[in-house]
């Protein structure tokens, strides 16, 4: 093994990405104000400044503590936040908003110091396997918290709010987190019995009835979140979450096909018997129909005034500050996406939904990379949330599905949201850590078979699953280089 | 695992390439559609969002665009001055469903600057940054005679004046009363613009979205014996100097109608007399016997040369007058004195006779003098374009003369002016509501031997002594204000 063989770090990549980064976010605000005719005044420097001042901070935390974490990630995310909060600015110009883009930035403030506290303390993603069944606890509680009477709120129909004093508070965000955790930790543990039993049907292996039982347990949870509190977004997403997180840890395409069987079965039962979902199945369908744009509620104008923003954008965008946004509904939280889409065209947008893919890509080299099934499943489910979010969203707004109201992760106002998803950045980038840090393996380890470096999961070429996964830290140390980055 | 993981991967990057798909159906293929769609109000806001081009007559704003007040929504305000002498001209610009009437709309393209000729501004503008104004529309009115011609009106008569060019077709003034202030319609706020739009459609005889001038067909009376002049002219059986029956009263065929000369003129000094005297006196009873013997069918094909049933762009839209077809012969003797159901716009009864001072060419009536782009440059000036070849040269040299014995010698005495020769045609129609209200009508042009300006005065639903004597008057009045010119 050779020195040259030592991963490295590539800190000073991430540093240039993320001058990069500012200067994209920090630019699109004062562009915005330049063509607005604002006055560039200390409001956008105290801005900008602490957005740079965190993000370097973020980047010093990751230095001293996860020095080989992913160099794409942060550099992304400060990107995507930034972007956002210009365009909540823009809108915050127009007659429709005021003063929410000085909340995004002390959220994202909040929310990026809760991520390096996160990032200190942790220091080793795997410390969270030992909360599995808390988190599936926390998970139930966060998600029914809303439907506590007193602090439960309802907002446009869904009632997936808590307030608390003045805090408002979206439980379902922090859920993504916890039932992640949960998912991971689980399957972690048992996907071994759920491996080796089974029934073989043509060319796909069925699982025993009493395996399915957590995939039951899952769908109903996502039925009853989707019909108590009329959040289909959130359904689908943790439906999709678990199916996914399912399949990579079994290998097994009949969990795909049970899953899609119950989404379809879900969606058929919630289209009789949830008004809300059939609403909106039917302004998907017929979106243009006079009667149903001009519906008080539960109407259409909101999907074609997003289409007609959208549009006006064309390919090139109108340009930061030169379109008319605001006229579409919810402008800077779910629809944040059709204002992108018209000032940035849809180069623009479409740039943007590729620093998305990159973002995910990252999440799931993460996860190919680290050594644990724990953190391979957790950074998977981390990138499928995002993943489904950001289609559940843009699906939505380009009629590809019918729209449900989830944020766009990283761009639309709301603290709630930002919080959960610099939490899972901090999480993930501690496993991209584990992923490519130098690593010790144990003397019993067979150093020249498949699983030498512990890169590769040991089951892969064994589908019997005699062997355990590999527990790389509990034994006597030994340096070995990582040849995956 | 990992495998899986990177199945989840593909699955996850085909999810984002509909994604993309889905936005480039919507922003490049479907974007035009979209944005031609009438509930997207961002074209209107974009309009105004750039400055429209001004309506100028004589260099000087009638309708321009200036910066809105900060509580707008949109940044430019459209005003218009000497609203009330102009408004059927101009129309109005409104930001509740776009230019809606006159100039404002039929040269909307050029005056939004999204004309073809002003492509490569756009272009620039798009690349310097700067706000593209719109093109410049001038008029080919006098704004001096449009001033004298619209105080000459009394504001308790619903009254038009017309002068055109007999060689070019410009119109020179085009006014009416009672009129509107088109600032009424420009306001940015709905529920005003609701209370202004109601009160105008309310209000008698007020109609913004049509023009007395040129909107509203009426009975013409005896003005269109010109056409059965021409008709019988070209049969061969009549001449000037023709002798023709003239009794007072006539028994029509099929019916228990009868038809008689005006008692009050001149015709019952004579029951018998040459045509020319006959037309001068306008007397019914003779067009209407020659109108049975000829038939529908040469007269409706004379209508339909001089541009009846048939509407017009000048470029503001222009009614078509009406020549009605499969009439009973006791029909047809009332539409040959423009009773009936015939009609005729003011316009149509000027460009009749403007047809016939040209020899017998008419001219298509042209209210834009030229199109300037914001640096002046000269993107349209309509030619002087014949209609249509109506009738010989010889035909129109004889009605010259008829209409010229008409000022001298008949009913258009009120129209004769010292230093050169007028040639006119009155008429005076009932309304046939049971009232004694006629519409009194008088048009001509002069000078007879080199003839210039075509005049038409209406007066509608007016006494019959005091409309016959002030629209003789006026078109005294205002001929000799443009001859002085």
């Amino acid at each position: 093994m050779k020195q040259d063989d030592h991963p490295k770090p590539r800190r000073n990549v991430e540093l240039a990405l993320l001058l990069l980064a500012l200067a994209v976010a920090i630019g699109a605000k004062v562009l915005v104000g330049i063509t607005l005719e604002e006055e560039i005044d200390s409001r956008y420097w105290v801005a900008g400044g602490s957005l740079a001042a965190l993000s370097l901070a973020f980047h010093l935390v990751l230095r001293l503590r996860a020095k080989y974490a992913d160099p794409f990630i942060l550099p992304i995310a400060v990107t995507l936040n930034g972007l956002g909060i210009a365009m909540i600015h823009r809108l915050d110009l127009t007659p429709a908003y005021a003063g929410v883009a000085p909340r995004q930035v002390l959220w994202t403030a909040v929310s990026m110091v809760a991520a390096m506290v996160l990032l200190w303390v942790l220091r080793d993603h795997r410390r969270l396997r030992a909360i599995t069944y808390i988190s599936l606890v926390v998970s139930v509680i966060l998600l029914f918290l809303p439907m506590l009477p007193g602090i439960g709120r309802e907002e446009f129909g869904a009632r997936i709010w808590v307030q608390i004093g003045p805090l408002n508070f979206q439980p379902s965000e922090m859920a993504k987190i916890t039932l992640a955790i949960f998912f991971a930790g689980f399957l972690a543990n048992n996907r071994d019995l759920i491996l080796l039993a089974g029934k073989k049907i043509g060319p796909m292996t069925f699982p025993r009835l009493q395996d399915l039982a957590p995939l039951f347990l899952a769908w109903l949870v996502a039925l009853g979140v989707l019909i108590v509190q009329n959040d289909l977004g959130n359904a689908l997403m943790f439906f999709g979450l678990f199916v996914a997180v399912i399949y990579v840890a079994t290998s097994r395409f009949s969990w795909i096909a049970i899953g899609g069987v119950l989404v379809a079965a879900g969606a058929a039962l919630a289209y009789g018997f949830v008004p809300h979902f059939r609403q909106r199945v039917e302004i998907w369908l017929n979106a243009f129909d006079q009667d149903i744009y001009d519906r008080e509620i539960g109407g259409s104008h909101q999907l074609v005034q997003g289409m007609f923003g959208l549009a006006n954008g064309g390919l090139t965008g109108t340009g930061l500050g030169s379109g008319s946004p605001h006229i579409v509904a919810l402008a800077n939280s779910d629809m944040i996406v059709a204002a992108f889409g018209e000032e940035l065209g849809f180069i623009g947008l479409a740039a943007m939904l590729l620093l998305y893919l990159l973002l995910f890509s990252r999440y799931m080299r993460a996860g190919i990379g680290t050594r644990d099934s724990f953190g391979k499943l957790l950074a998977t489910g981390f990138a499928v949330i995002l993943v489904l979010q950001v289609f559940v969203v843009v699906g939505g707004i380009t009629r590809v599905i019918p729209m449900s109201g989830l944020v766009s992760p990283f761009l639309a106002a709301g603290g709630s949201a930002l919080l959960a998803n610099w939490i899972i950045v901090a999480l993930v980038l501690l496993i991209s850590h584990a992923a490519r840090r130098p690593i010790v393996v144990g003397p019993m380890v067979n150093t020249s078979g498949a699983g030498a470096s512990g890169t590769e999961d040991p089951l892969r070429s064994r589908e019997t699953g005699e062997q355990s996964p590999v527990d790389s830290t509990a034994t006597t140390p030994a340096v070995t280089g990582g040849e995956h980055r | 695992m990992n495998r899986a993981i990177r199945h989840t991967w593909l699955v996850s990057v085909a999810m984002f390439l509909t994604l993309l798909a889905a936005l480039s159906l919507i922003q490049v293929a479907f974007a035009s559609d979209l944005n031609n769609d009438s509930r997207n109000a961002r074209q209107v806001i974009q309009d105004y969002g750039a400055p429209r081009g001004p309506i100028t007559v004589d260099g000087t704003p009638i309708a321009e665009s200036v910066e809105s007040d900060p509580e707008s929504p949109y940044e430019y305000q459209r005003v218009y001055h000497d609203a009330e002498v102009y408004s059927g001209i101009t129309g109005f610009y409104s930001t509740f469903g776009g230019s809606a009437s006159g100039i404002e709309r039929a040269m909307d393209e050029y005056l939004t600057g999204r004309s073809d000729a002003q492509f490569f501004d756009r272009m620039t503008s798009l690349v310097t940054g700067e706000t593209m104004e719109g093109a410049q529309v001038e008029l080919t009115l006098d704004p001096e005679l449009q001033h004298y011609a619209y105080d000459l009106l009394p504001d308790d008569m619903l009254g038009t004046i017309i002068v055109t060019d007999v060689t070019t077709g410009e119109v020179i003034v085009m006014a009416s009363k009672p009129s509107y202030n088109t600032n009424l319609l420009a306001t940015h706020d709905s529920e005003e613009f609701n209370e202004n739009i109601g009160d105008l459609e309310d209000a008698e005889n007020i109609d913004p979205y049509g023009f007395r001038a040129v909107n509203r067909p009426i009975p013409p009376g005896s003005t269109f014996k010109l056409i059965d002049t021409v008709a019988m002219l070209e049969s061969g059986d009549y001449e000037p100097d023709t002798e023709l029956e003239n009794p007072n009263e006539i028994d029509l065929p099929q019916s228990e109608n009868t038809l008689e000369n005006f008692g009050l003129g001149n015709c019952h000094q004579r029951s018998e007399a040459e045509f020319t005297w006959i037309f001068a006196q306008s007397c019914n009873t003779p067009f209407a016997t020659a109108a049975m013997e000829m038939g529908e069918d040469p007269i409706l094909e004379v209508a339909e040369r001089f541009r009846w049933n048939e509407p017009l762009a000048i470029p503001i839209h222009v009614t078509e007058s009406r020549f009605p077809t499969g009439m009973a012969d006791s029909e047809l003797a009332y539409a040959s004195i423009g009773q009936f159901d015939v009609t005729a716009t003011p316009l149509q009864m000027n460009m009749t006779a403007a047809a016939i001072g040209n020899n017998g060419t008419m001219m298509r009536p042209q209210l834009v003098d030229t199109v300037r782009g914001s640096d002046l440059q000269i993107l349209d000036a309509p030619e002087p374009e014949v209609l249509n070849e109506v009738m010989e040269p010889e035909t129109a040299a004889d009605i010259t003369e008829m209409m010229v014995a008409t000022t001298e010698e008949g009913t258009g005495w009120r129209a004769d002016v010292s230093g050169y020769d007028v040639a006119t045609k009155t008429g005076t129609a009932e309304i046939g509501d049971g009232s004694d209200m006629v519409n009194s009508w008088i048009t001509g042009f002069a000078p007879a031997d080199d003839p210039q300006y075509a005049v038409t005065v209406v007066y509608e639903r007016t006494e019959l002594s005091r409309g016959s004597q002030l629209s003789g008057e006026h078109f005294a009045a205002i001929l000799q204000a443009v001859m002085a010119e």
